[in-house]
């Protein structure tokens, strides 16, 4: 079994202007998808949107995302996979409404 | 036999290793003699090679109860194990690869082109090949793409990408992009290898007979598409009694299957239509009617630029070059057409039959342009001072 890493990154300006419906829906389908993929998943966090963020290089500290994009890193999935293939058909199923995913095998120390 | 050997290892790197200490072996051990199955043999000796590297290394200890049921395997007594194959184009495949990656892959692991080889066929330096190899192998590695059978649900879809992959390994040594040659027989060959080898793995695949139809039968007429003194011999022109009547019975034979295994597919259409001019006694008897209406239905099935720029080339011989030019004009405004030296070719065409030299002679120059092979660019420049107005006339 390897580990994987779901990052979704998703427009923010569209959940800026998202109705309380949609943010109902997502929020149910992402329940869905958990409670689908509950063997898989290890653990997982949306995070609160880029204006909150603060980057730290070599010691400075300055407001904003460390790189700004349309589509910004708005959580994740920490999951469990035999192989890409079996990850890959998690990953499609993960709601992303407003962008897409990526996927990252996480780094084994022998 | 590489295939086989990373069945044993999960490792492509390592595999490649077993593999080719298996043949040094055999230099020594069959001085004595060849054994009967030399295939067999040497994949014996990489196999065990291989577990016997495995063995010794501690961190993949608890893999080998797994390994030793997998060792004996009956279908690789009888000599070949076509399943191991199937799971390494499907790995070199993966869509999770970049495609320059995956027909590079292939062409090293399956074909067993050196590097310096797979260099050659992309035109790039070996350090790039060599480097692009590497990182897709640890992308292999890395990310977990797995070596195994794809399933009956998902062959479908990964079998398109491998298909599109061998098919474009075609494409590119059947009208060599840059060079002094039409044809890069080594490329063909390869494809034409792999095509055989898939049509083996799933017999039950339309798309798999269709793609190997049509390579069969365009490669057919290979040897007539220059003539001695190495210029381009345009369909119309090409002496069809030297076409490869092997190839041609192979791949009608194939489209046949192809289009009763499934719903016509993409390549099972193109490889009719090649089928209706492989069977034409002459470019004048050919049947330009069934073309398009074969390209009218490839078009529903698998809209293209450049399949509506193929119909209408065919319309401008079953109605006429006006007719013609009619539908391609309608091509014009394409993004994907743009810098697409056939669109300008075709329309030159067209107006030199319709004796619109000054119009045709634009294209010719547009055409001239846009194309780097030679060969077609000599045809080019040939058709181009035939229509050109003579000066001062």
């Amino acid at each position: 079994m390897s580990q994987y890493l779901i990052l979704i990154y998703e427009t923010e300006a569209d959940y800026a202007a998202a109705t309380p419906e949609t943010f109902g829906q997502v929020s149910q389908a992402h329940t869905e998808f958990m409670e689908k993929h509950q063997d898989a998943l290890v653990g997982g966090n949306a995070l609160q949107p880029t204006q909150t963020a603060t980057t730290v290089v070599a010691g400075a500290v300055t407001d904003g995302p460390f790189a700004e994009t349309k589509e910004a890193l708005g959580g994740y999935y920490l999951i469990e996979a035999p192989d890409l293939d079996a990850a890959l058909a998690i990953a499609k199923e993960c709601p992303a409404r407003f962008g897409g995913v990526e996927l990252r095998p996480v780094m084994v120390f022998d | 036999m590489l295939a086989a050997t990373v069945r044993v290892t999960r490792d492509l790197d390592l595999a490649e290793e077993c593999v080719q200490d298996a043949y040094a072996r055999a230099l020594t051990v069959w001085a004595d003699g060849v054994p009967r199955n030399p295939a067999a043999w040497l994949t014996t000796a990489a196999r065990n090679r291989a577990i016997d590297l495995l063995r010794r290394q501690d961190r993949l200890r608890r893999l080998l109860p797994e390994l030793v049921v997998d060792d004996v395997d009956p279908a690789y007594e009888r000599g070949g194990i076509p399943d191991d194959r199937l799971r390494l184009i499907c790995t070199c495949c993966h869509p999770a690869l970049a495609q320059p990656a995956q027909v590079a892959l292939t062409l090293r692991l399956l074909c067993g082109l050196t590097t310096a080889e797979v260099a050659r066929a992309f035109l790039v330096p070996e350090p790039t090949m060599a480097a692009r190899l590497t990182r897709a192998k640890k992308k292999i590695a890395g990310a977990g793409i797995p070596y195994r059978e794809p399933d009956a649900a998902e062959l479908p879809e990964r079998l398109a990408g491998v298909l599109e992959v061998v098919h474009l390994l075609f494409t590119t040594g059947h009208t060599a992009s840059t060079g002094a040659d039409l044809v890069r027989a080594d490329l063909v060959e390869r494809a034409l290898q792999l095509g055989r080898m898939l049509r083996t793995l799933c017999p039950g695949s339309g798309d798999v007979a269709g793609l190997l139809a049509l390579m069969l039968l365009t490669d057919a007429r290979r040897d007539t598409r220059v003539d001695a003194e190495g210029r381009l011999v345009l369909l119309a022109d090409q002496d069809r009694d030297r076409w490869d009547g092997e190839e041609i019975a192979d791949g009608v034979a194939l489209v046949r299957d192809a289009l009763r295994l499934g719903g016509p597919g993409r390549y099972a259409l193109q490889a009719a239509i090649a089928a209706v001019h492989a069977e034409a006694p002459s470019w004048e008897h050919t049947d330009w009617r069934e073309i398009v209406g074969l390209y009218d239905v490839l078009g529903t099935i698998w809209p293209s630029p450049v399949v509506a720029l193929n119909r209408a080339v065919a319309v401008g011989f079953a109605d006429g070059p006006d007719a013609g030019l009619a539908a391609l004009d309608a091509l014009a405004g394409e993004p994907q057409l743009a810098g697409y030296g056939y669109l300008a070719a075709s329309r030159a065409d067209l107006l030199r039959r319709l004796d619109r030299g000054a119009e045709a002679a634009l294209a010719y120059e547009e055409a001239l342009h846009l194309t780097g092979n030679e060969v077609e660019r000599a045809f080019l420049a040939a058709r181009l001072a035939e229509v050109r107005p003579a000066p001062g006339g």
